[in-house]
Order: structure tokens, then C-alpha cells, then sequence
């Protein structure tokens, strides 16, 4: 069957709901990077092994000959809570495993398909003890509103049929039929929907921009070179839906007049280019990708295209010179916007991948629909990787306008441990540190920016008291000199600067003067930068400064960190009244840093040790000898004087 | 975008028209190959794709997915970004450079392991996160080390 015509889409639609209907039950395995990693597949395999047995047909193909099936099993995509995999859902009850093994399978079907109970063990458990049947009851979940996640981990993303059963390609018939490109891009400005690669541009005005622009050669570019460290959104959506990517694209590209477009997926996602290629086959095979789509006319096709691991590949101009063959490198301003030249000098239209997945779902559903979730500013849901020092770990999507407390207390369960709070990193090497007095700050594009910070990819990593806030701005200044495309003196030499001086004080070497001339430095590589890259760069450094400047001020006058984090200002110290010579630090030291016999306590030699920390998990915990100090302590310690 | 092995150039240039853009798809390809970008096979790009040798170099060489020395046979790549370095990345790779014997970014005498840092690979939530070949590994405690080491799956 294919999409004749933009009419037949509702009844592909009915077809391919009716035959998933008559699947009485389903095992839906997630099968995202994460759960993959953790044996995600061997359950799968054993799944449907274990049901054939049972005499069950699961091949899916009988459903759309009208047969009946008492049980199936799938893969979905990345359905956001990583750390619980691999995760499998048994529909239409909802029943959530967490931390399925293949050995633990045929106990899932014994229960699932034969007694109609459940198998306990495998519930999530929440903070109070209580097991959670279903996703509905897990309050990392229940909190969210999925919208650019809904599908992920619902649908197989291997097959459109499921899409479509899911509304798929509903919106692009909706255009097709009938719609103007200024109409469509009306819906869009109506909905004030706002970039969602970082820098929240209105979606609205670019399109139009590039409709205006001279040509008839245009393209569109879906930016899936996610390369915020700490960021997992965009792949795990286009693992997990790519068909709403390669929709919204298409949708943009009518509506901007393109022919032709690319995906740009990093290298380092290859599940994400085989769910989208097989996408992308099976779209054509349905005619509603490339030539003469749906009958209409209108022809758009695709490629993707693999990014080589460059960060600065993300920036706009950058991404357009690494598909044309070039050196990422950002062009310098005065420069002609992407969408009056970009590709080949020709109108291009660059968007997120969450942005394109955005447009079916406000096509069909209306700009109000949208509207009526999030703020004025920033209206719509928000996709965080919410990770770090957190008890419930994973991706999130919540109504933007949300406070900071409810992500990571509510949703995140707040810090493991027993630990406290430190800070929360949001914007990835871009963004900024912001204190536990900032918890309730109402989450959008604005009020980020307000606050030293700002949205970013969407990436928020939490930490506790054991992260060191100076340490964090060298890792993110490490970072960026890694990254920069070396092209602009600011950026280059600037931030090389700013990270031996933050190399220094995390040594213990820094100096009274070192702080003043970082902020002194991180203004002028803002103001001198070319692009995005080198502009936000110092945002790190400068907001740690701002936050947590008592840190960076004990690092240089008391050579001490109080996170217990930085190598050179701390020591690892057995005490001797503590130590009974039981001797499993000295054997477990793979330096042989610790001397000792039996009853005599055991001394690490501050010359040899490494800090790996291997001896500390070593102590047994009712002799707790051994502990790492800093400061004064740390000097005496290593200077021989105590 | 093959997964599979070219068996040499050619096989590659066939895929191709020998255009500007396509460069980059033929170094990746062509490093699919032997694992590495050969200076032999850099100066054949050259000429397929009809641009000075030095130019393929500059290209390739702003890249970090590009290498151009022999790698092990084993890529270990420990990830660095933000969750896993919160969460102790560095004591995992302090863990890999004690047990496999070399230092980050440098491949084992005998050519079986290459170890290096990267970026992100987008597995946060699992952090610590190591790949070996294509195995993702989370969580990973450095008292690990040695089963993950013995438990690749090439």
C-alpha cells in the first residue's frame, strides 16, 4: 500500500491501527543506546522465543492479514530513564519492568501471559519503598508532559506502520491538501514555537526568511550534531522516532520551497543512522518521501549525512562547510544568514531535531493547543537530560515555566547518598553553574539567561558537595580549547589563557590576581569571538566565579578544595589510631604506595599515591581509618610534618 | 554509511563522483577499512576527488574521528563528558591506563588496544560510560576494568 494521495492517509492510518489492535498483548522492549548496552537485546530474543513457544505467532505481518494474535513483542526507541534499563512495558496494562535480564524472561511471561499477575522484583521502587506498576505511578515520569518523547518508547521505530498508526504523516497530508507556504508558516508563528538547538530563535522567522529568499534551490538541514557533553535528547529521538524528523522536515521544506535536504547525525550515534536510514527507505517505499509525494507534486528527499566528530560542527555556518567538504570552521561576521546562503551559497534552513518534531504534532493539534502549555516567552514542553548526582537519572520533557526544585527533587528524586546539593549545570559548555538559592527560578530560554545560564541543548547536569565548582569550569574550558576550530584569537589564545590559569589554581599554584584577570578575559573573548562557540565559552568559568567564588578563593589562599576533588591540593591519610593492620588497602594498591605489617598501621606514601581512591573502598567500614584531606592538613601531611 | 568493509579504494570510489563533497564520506569509509587513514590511501583521495594533497590533510586533520596511525584492535574509548566526569571518569581511565599499560590517547605495543578519551557519547545517563569497539559500557566502576577488558565482543 502506499500514500497515493494526501486522502488515504486516514485510512493507511485505520488499517495499520486495526491490525495493531488485534494484538491482544505486547512486550515492548526498549531498545534505545542505554538498554541495548545493558542486554536489552537478549531479552528480546528471548522474549520472542519464549513466546513462540507458547504456540504464539509474534511476526507482525500476520496482524495485517487479519489475523488475531494473543501476544507480541517489539522494540522501541530510547524511552528516557536509562539508568532503570533495559526497560520492557507489557501493554495494554502498562506494567513497567525496570533492570530486565534475558534470565529473568520466562518468569515475565509465566506472570504476564499465563497467571495475569505480576513479577514484583522487577516494579520500579520508588523513594518510600513502595513498587510502581505502572510508568503512570513512577514520579520521574508522571511529572512530565511527552510530547517531542511521546512516541519514544511506544512505538518500534523500525516500522512506519506503527507511525503511522500514531497519526503519522497526518500533518503533511493536512498541508498537502490544501495549504499555502504562508499558511503554514502562519501555524507556526501563531505558535510561537522557539528553536530548541540553544539559542531559542522564533522557528517562524527563519522559515519565512528562507521562503523569501531568492531561488529556486533550497534546502533544509535537520542540526543533529548534538555535541553538548551531556546531552542525549536528539539521539534518543531520532533512535526512537525518526519518522516525526523526517516529517517535520518535510513539512518545512514545503513551506519554504526546498527540494532537497540533509540529517546531520554525529558519528558517534550509529543506531541513530540505521533507525534513520531504514526511516527513510520505508517513507519512500510509502511515497510520502521523495518524488511526487503523496500524489501532490511536491517532491523532497533526503540524505544523511555523518558528522566527524567536531563539535563546532553544531554551529550553523560551521555544519554548512562540513557537509560541502571543508573544515568546520564558522564564518566571521559581517556574513549573509544561513537562510539567504547557505548550502552552496543557496537559502538553507537549519533547525534542531526537536524543533522538526514539534511541527506535525502543531499542525494537527492547532497553535493554541501549544500555546496553552509553558510561558509567554517560551511556550511549549522543554527535553532534559537530566543526569549527574541524581537519583533518578535520564530524559525528561516538561511544560517550560517548570522550577528548577520540582526537576530535580520531584522528577529526579533528588541527590543519592545522602549527599547535598550543590549545583545544577545547564547549556552544556555554553551555559552556566547555578547554586541551590536558584532552585526556584521558572525554567525557560529567558530566565536562564537571566541568571548567568541559559537552555542550551538541554542538558542539566546536577551535583553534590563532592564536585568541584573550579574544577568543573577547567573540565568545561579543557573542553572548548579542545573544540575550537582555532580560526579567531579571543577564543583561540583566550581560552587556551583562561584554562593554564584555572590548570594553575586547581594545582594549587593560582595567584591573588588570577581571578579578576579571568573575568577581565572571558568579557573580551565574548566580545571578540566569532561565533557562538568562543561568545559563550567563558560562560562556565564566568558563572562559577560569579556562584562559587568562595571555592576558587580557598583554592588560591588556603590551597584547599573543599569538594575533596582537585589531586594536588588533597592527600589520602590513614589514621593511625584508627588502623588495625588489617592490610587490604596495602594489597589493593596498585601502586604500592601503602607500607605496613601486621599491628602496625599503615602509611600511604604521598610521593607514590595516585589517588584513585581504591584504598578508602578497601577500608572496612568499622575501622573507616583511612580519609583525603586538603588545606593545611594536606601540607602538613605530604610535607612530613604531622 | 556502509557498515561493511570495503575490500579496497576502489570499491569506495565507486560509491562516489569524485566531488568536493563527498570527501568526507570517502575518508570515513576509507577508514573503515583498516581502521586508520593511510598515507597511500590519502594521496589516492587526493586525486579522486581532484584536490591538492594538502587540502585532504586539513580536512581530515580538523576532524577527531579521523586517525592516522595504525589503531589496536581494540578501541577502547573512555567518554568525558559532563555527567561521566561528574561521576568519575577520570579514576576509570586512571584504571584503564594502569591495567592495559599506556597512556590515554596511545595504542599498546602489540597493536590489541588503542585507548582514548572522548567527547560525549551520549549515554549520560549510564555515566560512567565506556565503548569498547561498539559495546557500550555503563556505569563503569574502575574495579571493573579487567572484565570489561576480557568481555569485549568484537
Amino acid at each position: 500500500m502506499q500514500a497515493d494521495s494526501p486522502s488515504r492517509i486516514p485510512e493507511i492510518r485505520e488499517n495499520c491501527k486495526a491490525a495493531y489492535a488485534r494484538q491482544k498483548t505486547r512486550f515492548l522492549v526498549c531498545a534505545g543506546t542505554g538498554c541495548v548496552s545493558g542486554g536489552a537485546l537478549a531479552v528480546y530474543e528471548e522474549l520472542k522465543l519464549l513466546i513462540s513457544e507458547k504456540g504464539i505467532d509474534v511476526d507482525v505481518e500476520l496482524l495485517f492479514e487479519g489475523n488475531e494474535s494473543e501476544a507480541g513483542v517489539a522494540v522501541s526507541g530510547c524511552h528516557g530513564f536509562c539508568q532503570m534499563g533495559p526497560l520492557v512495558r507489557f501493554e495494554p496494562k502498562g506494567i513497567f519492568y525496570t533492570k530486565v535480564k534475558a534470565s529473568d524472561v520466562a518468569e515475565i511471561v509465566e506472570a504476564s501471559l499465563v497467571q495475569g499477575t505480576v513479577v514484583e522484583r522487577l516494579l520500579y521502587e520508588d523513594i518510600d519503598g513502595n513498587r510502581c506498576i505502572t510508568e503512570h505511578e513512577v514520579s520521574f515520569y508522571n511529572r512530565q508532559q511527552r510530547i517531542v518523547l511521546g512516541n519514544c518508547g511506544i512505538i518500534n521505530p523500525e516500522d512506519i506502520r506503527e507511525y503511522f498508526a500514531a497519526d503519522g504523516y497526518q500533518a503533511l497530508a493536512q498541508i498537502l491538501q490544501g495549504y499555502t507556504s504562508e499558511q503554514v508558516i502562519d501555524v507556526v508563528a501563531k505558535s510561537r514555537l522557539r528553536g530548541r538547538g540553544g539559542a531559542g530563535f522564533p522557528v517562524d522567522r527563519k522559515w519565512l526568511s528562507c521562503l523569501k529568499a531568492p531561488g529556486n534551490s533550497k534546502y533544509v538541514v535537520c542540526n543533529g550534531d548534538e555535541g553538548d557533553p551531556g546531552a542525549f535528547m536528539d539521539r534518543s529521538v531520532l533512535e526512537g522516532n525518526p519518522h516525526a524528523v523526517i516529517e517535520g522536515m518535510i513539512i518545512s521544506a514545503f513551506a519554504i520551497g526546498a527540494s532537497y535536504g540533509y540529517i546531520y547525525v554525529r558519528a558517534e550515534y550509529p543506531l541513530a543512522v540505521i533507525r534513520l536510514q531504514t526511516a527513510i527507505e520505508q517513507a519512500r517505499q510509502w511515497k510520502v518521501l521523495g518524488d511526487n509525494i503523496m500524489g501532490t507534486g511536491f517532491s523532497f528527499d533526503l540524505e544523511i549525512f555523518q558528522g566527524a566528530g567536531a563539535f563546532v560542527c553544531g554551529e550553523s555556518t560551521a555544519l554548512v562547510r562540513s557537509i560541502e567538504g571543508y573544515r568546520g570552521m564558522p564564518k566571521a561576521m559581517p556574513r549573509a544568514r544561513t537562510t539567504e546562503e547557505g548550502l552552496w551559497g543557496k537559502p538553507t534552513l537549519l533547525n534542531n531535531v526537536k524543533t522538526f518534531v514539534f511541527i506535525p504534532d502543531i499542525i494537527r493539534n492547532g497553535a493554541d493547543w501549544f500555546t496553552a502549555t509553558g510561558t509567554e516567552g517560551s511556550p511549549g514542553t522543554a527535553v532534559f537530560a537530566l543526569t549527574g548526582k541524581i537519583r533518578n537519572s535520564g530524559l525528561i520533557e516538561v511544560p517550560m515555566g517548570i522550577k528548577l526544585r520540582e526537576i530535580i527533587y520531584d522528577i529526579g528524586g533528588g541527590v543519592p547518598n545522602n549527599k547535598k546539593f550543590k549545583a545544577v549545570q545547564t547549556g552544556g559548555p555554553s551555559g552556566g553553574c547555578l547554586p541551590a538559592n536558584m532552585l526556584d527560578l521558572e525554567v525557560d530560554f529567558d530566565s536562564l539567561l537571566k541568571v548567568g545560564s541559559m537552555m542550551g541543548s538541554g542538558g542539566m547536569v546536577v551535583m553534590d558537595e563532592n564536585s568541584c565548582m573550579v574544577d568543573i569550569a577547567r573540565y568545561f574550558v579543557e573542553f572548548t580549547v579542545d573544540e575550537s576550530c582555532g580560526q579567531c584569537a579571543p577564543c583561540r589564545d583566550g581560552m587556551s589563557q583562561m584554562l593554564k590559569i584555572l590548570e594553575d589554581i586547581t594545582a594549587g599554584k593560582g595567584r591573588s590576581e588570577d581571578l579578576a584577570k579571568l573575568e577581565e578575559m572571558g568579557r573580551a573573548i565574548i566580545a571578540g569571538s566569532i561565533c557562538g562557540l568562543g561568545q559563550s565559552a567563558p560562560n562556565p568559568v564566568l558563572s562559577t566565579l560569579h556562584y562559587f567564588r568562595h571555592e576558587y578563593d580557598a583554592h588560591i589562599n588556603e590551597k584547599s578544595c573543599a569538594a575533596l576533588s582537585c589531586k594536588e591540593l588533597i592527600a589520602y591519610w590513614i589514621d593511625e589510631e584508627k588502623c588495625k593492620a588489617c592490610g587490604l588497602c596495602r594489597k589493593a594498591c596498585p601502586v604500592e604506595a601503602i607500607s605496613g605489617e601486621k599491628k602496625v598501621p599503615h602509611v600511604i606514601d604521598q610521593s607514590k599515591c595516585s589517588k584513585c581512591g581504591i584504598c578508602i573502598e578497601e577500608c572496612p567500614d568499622k575501622f573507616n581509618a583511612i580519609s583525603i584531606v586538603t588545606g593545611k592538613q594536606k601540607i602538613e601531611i605530604v610535607e612530613g610534618v604531622k | 554509511m556502509c557498515k561493511t568493509k570495503d575490500a579496497g579504494l576502489n570499491d569506495v570510489f565507486a560509491r562516489f563522483k569524485g566531488k568536493r563533497e563527498e570527501l568526507i564520506p570517502i575518508l570515513q569509509a576509507a577508514q573503515n577499512m583498516d581502521g586508520y587513514l593511510q598515507a597511500d590511501a590519502m594521496k589516492q583521495i587526493a586525486k579522486f576527488v581532484s584536490m591538492p594533497e594538502s587540502q585532504v590533510y586539513g580536512v581530515a586533520t580538523f576532524y577527531a574521528q579521523f586517525y592516522f596511525t595504525r589503531r589496536g584492535k581494540h578501541q577502547v574509548k573512555v567518554c568525558y563528558g559532563t555527567a561521566c566526569h561528574v561521576k568519575g571518569a577520570t579514576r576509570v581511565l586512571d584504571a584503564f591506563e594502569r591495567t592495559i599499560g599506556i597512556a590515554c590517547g596511545c595504542t599498546s605495543d602489540d597493536y590489541e588496544y588503542s585507548l582514548e578519551r572522548v567527547a560525549c557519547v551520549g549515554s549520560c545517563a549510564l555515566a560512567p560510560v565506556v565503548v569498547v569497539d561498539e559495546n557500550v559500557f555503563g556505569q563503569v566502576d574502575p574495579s571493573q576494568v579487567v572484565k570489561i577488558l576480557e568481555n569485549r565482543v568484537c
